[in-house]
């Protein structure tokens, strides 16, 4: 398949999480208010930083009387599984360090889930097209959330909240048909559940991520047989 | 500068750099075979991961509610029928339902 061709797969892969993004965006839209910013700055946070999870915990931080370096702190932990994400992406990016480091700035959590190869390599312009649909989803969203105001209702009376692990639910299941990855995906599940009564948010995930190191011992076990 | 200014130039900042840091330093060159093991078994484990915390955990509280029913429930759809969409869908409704009820 060529580039467009795959660019246009991601669009259409990312359209159900952009609509997903976009009522998320709304309600950002209208909690950043609440916390405080204006609804310009509510905007051009979205459009500058486009990361849902970190940008609810940083404006939930600065509305409890929390200052903007404890807010960025906290956005960087939830952000930090895009570590592991890009270590995973790094492969599959062309050119030098520079050009690779702005290609990974596609990496979010569903585009980086549907380019995924499961052969340890991914498919980068469906990555970016699978983004850059979700991006106009969060972005309109948050300009609809922070200009139209509180007019609509409360997204979870709706199940809205169930939406985005819902979407995640159903790429594991594909991955799941493996045996291996079936123990890594319990193993990660264990590590993050139990890390959250004790760590800031985010800090469970990324730890959780060491799951896959399970990588290296079976590796061993097979070195071993042979 | 701003409360604003600050919180939004530093939550990119930070954003940035992560998701710069691995392509960036770690491309472009072979890496070991082990590398890529572990690469394929990120995403069960991220995946996972997210699922578990998005819906269970609450302000650093781990709590059962209609949500991780409605996802139990999606992903039972998911497991059966292999529908994305089919899973987000019941994944909601039975959400919103148990929340009505």
């Amino acid at each position: 398949m060529d580039r467009n061709t795959r660019f246009r797969a991601g669009l259409r892969e990312g359209l159900a999480f952009a609509v997903a993004a976009g009522v998320t965006g709304v309600s950002f839209g209208i909690v950043a208010q609440e916390a405080g910013l204006s609804q310009w700055a509510a905007i051009a946070m979205s459009l500058i930083v486009f990361a849902g999870s970190a940008q609810f915990t940083a404006v939930a931080i600065v509305a409890s009387g929390g200052g903007a370096g404890t807010a960025v702190v906290a956005a960087a932990l939830i952000n930090s599984r895009f570590l592991p994400m890009g270590v995973a992406l790094a492969q599959s990016l062309p050119g030098g360090p520079l050009r690779r480091g702005v290609q990974g700035q596609a990496v979010i959590d569903a585009s980086w889930a549907l380019a995924n190869r499961g052969d340890g390599t991914f498919d980068r312009w469906r990555l970016f097209g699978a983004t850059a649909v979700q991006y106009v989803g969060w972005g309109g969203g948050t300009i609809a959330g922070a200009l139209g105001g509180s007019a609509l209702g409360d997204p979870n009376s709706l199940g809205l909240d169930a939406v985005y692990p819902a979407f995640f639910v159903a790429l594991l299941v594909h991955e799941l048909r493996d045996g291996r990855a079936r123990g890594v995906a319990a193993l990660g599940a264990l590590i993050a559940l139990a890390l959250v009564p004790f760590t800031p948010a985010g800090v469970p995930v990324l730890v959780a991520s060491l799951a896959a190191l399970v990588g290296l011992r079976r590796r061993a076990v097979a070195e071993a047989a042979a | 500068m701003s409360t604003a200014t600050a919180l939004i130039g530093g939550c990119a900042m930070v954003t940035v750099a992560i998701k710069a840091a691995g392509p960036a330093a770690l491309g472009g060159r072979d890496l070991p075979a082990w590398f890529q093991s572990v690469v394929v078994l990120l995403a069960p484990a991220l995946l996972a991961a997210l699922v578990v915390t998005q819906t269970l955990a609450h302000d650093g509280h781990l709590h059962v509610g209609a949500n991780a029913f409605g996802v139990l429930a999606g992903g039972i759809v998911a497991w059966r029928t292999g529908s994305v969409i089919g899973c987000v869908v019941v994944a909601a409704a039975v959400t919103a339902i148990l929340r009505a009820v």
